[in-house]
């Protein structure tokens, strides 16, 4: 049976990366992520982990980097400020295609912003903080039963795909204490990342069989020595300055995330059956949504919600069908409009978009979503 | 009971926060829906610090107070923020110590010795949270007692269940001088 505790988001983020597989997590605390890092200095150490505090987050994601290289599941944890020390290193992630969980709890900014109040103001820096053409996964959860589930998929998708997820929470959720399910070991399919047959490949380290868009991954030190290299390179892993097989490498790494669309985006509707108001709201900001929600129908409005859970790649194909049935979209988001004008690019021609955001420290209100809903 | 709305506030390093955490871990253990949550600045004491939370039957969305129907402070600058704008039906428990401020002057309002009586007659000052709880939850009735207990019993050091097992019976004390008047 499922047991029924009270548990933080952070806390259930470590313990749906434990499930998944995570056995090494380095890390630099910082408000409003910082349980993540103390929850997993406890918790993995019991299961026959690594934990490691390093020196900042520049060095916290190397180090997740090269432990994800030798074939262990990996983990760093942060927020705004240090979201942006990571981005270096990401993209290291993206190009050498280094399955790697990075979270974000994001908090009030710019710079040092407001340390303990919430935001969603990394959206666009979770796409394109790290400089290049890159394919990302990012992933927000909104409450804290997801939170773990969610915890859970990034890396089930990190190791299938090879690549570095962003499991961009906010503070709403990760300070939030909830009581949640934890169910069993063995509900969830835990995927681990395509290993080749022989660590002595007679193949070269990034080599791919026709179809395969994503190589199969030796664990570095286990066998043959192979190259790992932020430049772009050739299948050996080693520097090229051949620009077909450089522009074949970008594509090839683009095309592993957009033809999986189906597999990697998903998003959930609530009330979506009659509504003729959609409330698009990702993370935290559900929460206010589904009350705004209740509160709107009670007045006779017929309101809906959809919510992409995979933010990026952009839930584009689902979010144009809404578009198409409602005379209005309502987005909420802790920021100043990040969101909304990929919104208004994919719907304004199909319905109007109206816009609640946020940037002083406090949460959108359920009023404040019922004020978009009710003007004319 | 359908849905109460909870905000403790007080000092940083009072406990309020655990104190809700303990309430929300006794929701949970009552078979209830909870959501807790805090706000405080970046110092870790002598700040004020708010923390609340909302005990349901029903699933939760907005996870933050909308209109509270119990409001408790420790200290005077809490309750002074605190208590403004609070609807008249919300119930307020505010340490004796403390002067009652003109905005309250419809709301039912509840002193109780909660700093002193952790302080002299359990003897730790820093049980104080531990009476609050007993004592917010015999005002409220929101769950068993026994759940509660059992709530306090996660949330404590071990080697001190003695001394937060009185407290929690000095909370109950306050509370019921309160229900006999």
């Amino acid at each position: 049976m499922a047991k029924r505790v009270l548990m933080q988001g952070n806390e259930a983020c470590v313990e749906g990366a434990i499930a998944a597989g995570m056995r090494f997590y380095a890390g630099y605390p910082i408000t409003p992520s910082t349980e993540i890092a103390e929850v997993s200095a406890l918790r993995l150490p019991q299961v026959g982990g690594k934990f490691i505090q390093m020196e900042d987050e520049l060095a916290s994601i190397a180090c997740a980097i090269g432990a994800s290289a030798t074939g262990v599941k990996a983990m760093t944890a942060t927020s705004g400020p240090g979201f942006s020390l990571k981005q270096e290193n990401l993209g290291y992630a993206c190009l050498a295609e280094i399955p790697l969980v990075v979270v974000d709890v994001q908090r009030s900014g710019p710079s040092t912003g407001l340390p303990t109040s919430p935001s969603q103001g990394d959206v666009m820096m979770a796409r394109w903080g790290t400089h290049g053409d890159h394919p990302i996964i990012v992933i927000s959860p909104s409450s804290v039963r997801e939170t773990y589930e969610l915890a859970i998929r990034c890396f089930n998708l990190s190791e299938k795909y090879r690549t570095p997820v962003i499991f961009l929470m906010d503070e709403i959720v990760g300070h939030l204490r909830e009581g949640v399910e934890i169910p069993e070991a063995g509900t969830f399919e835990i995927v681990d990342r395509p290993v080749p047959e022989h660590y002595y490949p007679k193949k070269h380290a990034y080599h791919l069989e026709e179809g395969e868009l994503v190589p199969k991954m030796a664990p570095f030190g286990a066998g043959e020595r192979y190259n790992v290299t932020g430049l772009l390179h050739d299948d050996t892993g080693f520097p090229t300055n051949n620009n077909k097989i450089a522009g074949d490498l970008v594509e090839r790494l683009m095309k592993k995330i957009d033809d999986n669309y189906d597999d990697i985006v998903t998003t959930e509707e609530v009330g979506m059956e009659d509504a003729d108001i959609a409330l698009y709201v990702y993370g935290g900001t559900m929460r206010a949504a589904l009350t705004a929600m209740e509160m709107a129908r009670a007045k006779g409005f017929k309101v809906g919600i959809f919510r992409p859970v995979t933010i990026w790649p952009f839930a584009e194909r689902e979010l144009r069908e809404v578009a198409k049935k409602v005379k209005r979209i309502v987005v909420a988001e802790h920021n100043y409009g990040q969101m909304l004008r990929e919104v208004e690019r994919v719907a304004k021609d199909d319905c109007e978009v109206r816009f609640v955001g946020k940037v002083n420290g406090t949460v959108i209100t359920p009023e404040e979503i019922l004020q978009k809903i009710e003007e004319a | 009971m359908s849905k109460m709305e909870l905000r403790l506030a007080g000092s940083g390093g009072q406990g309020v926060i655990l104190a809700t955490v303990i309430l929300a871990e006794a929701a949970v253990i009552a078979g209830k829906n909870t959501a807790q949550s805090q706000s405080y600045g970046p110092e870790a004491r002598g700040g004020s610090c708010k923390a609340e939370v909302i005990v349901s039957d029903e699933r939760i969305g907005f996870t933050k107070v909308q209109h509270p129907s119990f409001l408790m402070a420790l200290t005077q600058k809490s309750l002074d923020q605190y208590g403004q704008g609070l609807p008249k039906d919300c119930l307020v428990l505010a340490d004796d110590s403390l002067t009652i401020p003109v905005c309250l002057v419809e709301n039912r309002v509840v002193k109780l010795p909660i700093l002193r009586t952790a302080a002299e007659k359990v003897g730790k000052a820093f049980t104080a949270n531990i009476v609050a709880v007993a004592a917010v939850n015999r005002l409220l009735g929101l769950v068993d007692d026994e759940h509660l207990k059992e709530a306090v019993f996660m949330h404590i050091p071990k080697g001190t269940e003695a001394i937060n097992g009185k407290a929690l019976e000095e909370g109950f004390r306050l509370a019921d001088s309160v229900k006999a008047e």
